[in-house]
């Protein structure tokens, strides 16, 4: 099959979002009820960007079953928030004595392409962060 | 509701404060509470697995606490670190109040 008009169009759309999202980090502002959840998790504390891993694929075509994995070296408890998702909180992994290292994955639900963000609480009490950008081609929220 | 069956991965052996892979599935439907019922409009009530906690001999490994927005059939990777041989223990429990259990033993080698 060749390439139709509405192919064509749906690939030239998919590039032109691919493109605009990748300058990522600079203009981060979370939604007011993403940021509640992390002040929740942080009880205010600062975070520090940098020093988690977060890692999914950059490209979800089902949006029911985003595989993500999170990675904090020292990390007692990690965050996950999605904040274009209709409820931002994904999942809290907290890590106990026999957890080796704090590293986890599991499989996710995302509503449309959006910023991950992993917060992650250390063992001294201190907070870092780490955002992966994701496009979602079907949402899977319903 | 279809039988849920917990499972539970990881090796049969391991070196004495070896790191070992985890991984765990659970069959359950996860309804996130954010749908709603097409013929009637109604919200469908949220219904998930809201906590897995796997422990080793006594000792916690990992507490998960879940949100609507895990996929259905939770998926699990974590790790291990086995200091000497026992029994890794892994229950899901979810709004309905049930508790589901699974447990896989591991050897020095």
């Amino acid at each position: 099959m060749g390439i139709t008009r509405r192919s064509a169009l749906a690939l030239g759309g998919a590039g032109i979002i691919s493109v605009s999202a990748f300058p990522l980090g600079s203009a981060f502002a979370m939604t007011t009820e993403a940021q509640a959840f992390i002040d929740e998790f942080t009880g205010g504390a600062d975070v520090v960007e940098g020093g988690v891993t977060l890692t999914a694929p950059e490209l979800a075509e089902n949006g029911g079953s985003v595989p993500i994995s999170v990675l904090a070296d020292g990390a007692k408890s990690i965050l996950i928030i999605a904040e274009g998702n209709p409820a931002p909180k994904i999942i809290t992994f907290n890590f106990g004595e026999l957890s080796g290292k704090s590293e986890a994955s599991t499989r996710i639900r995302l509503a449309k392409s959006q910023d991950l963000m992993a917060i992650a609480k250390m063992a001294d009490g201190s907070f870092k962060s780490g955002i992966f950008s994701i496009e979602v081609t079907v949402g899977g929220c319903g | 509701m279809a039988i849920i069956k917990p499972r539970i991965k990881l090796p049969k052996t391991a070196k004495a404060g070896e790191i070992v892979t985890v991984k765990t599935l659970i069959n359950h439907k996860m309804e996130s509470g954010q749908h709603r019922n097409q013929d009637t409009g109604e919200r469908i009530p949220r219904m998930i697995i809201h906590t897995f906690e796997a422990s080793f001999n006594g000792k916690e490994v990992v507490t998960f606490n879940l949100e609507g927005s895990v996929s259905e059939n939770p998926y699990f990777l974590f790790f291990l670190k086995v200091e000497e041989a026992g029994e890794l223990m892994c229950k899901w429990i979810d709004d309905e109040g049930s508790v589901f259990e699974g447990s896989k033993s591991i050897a020095i080698a």
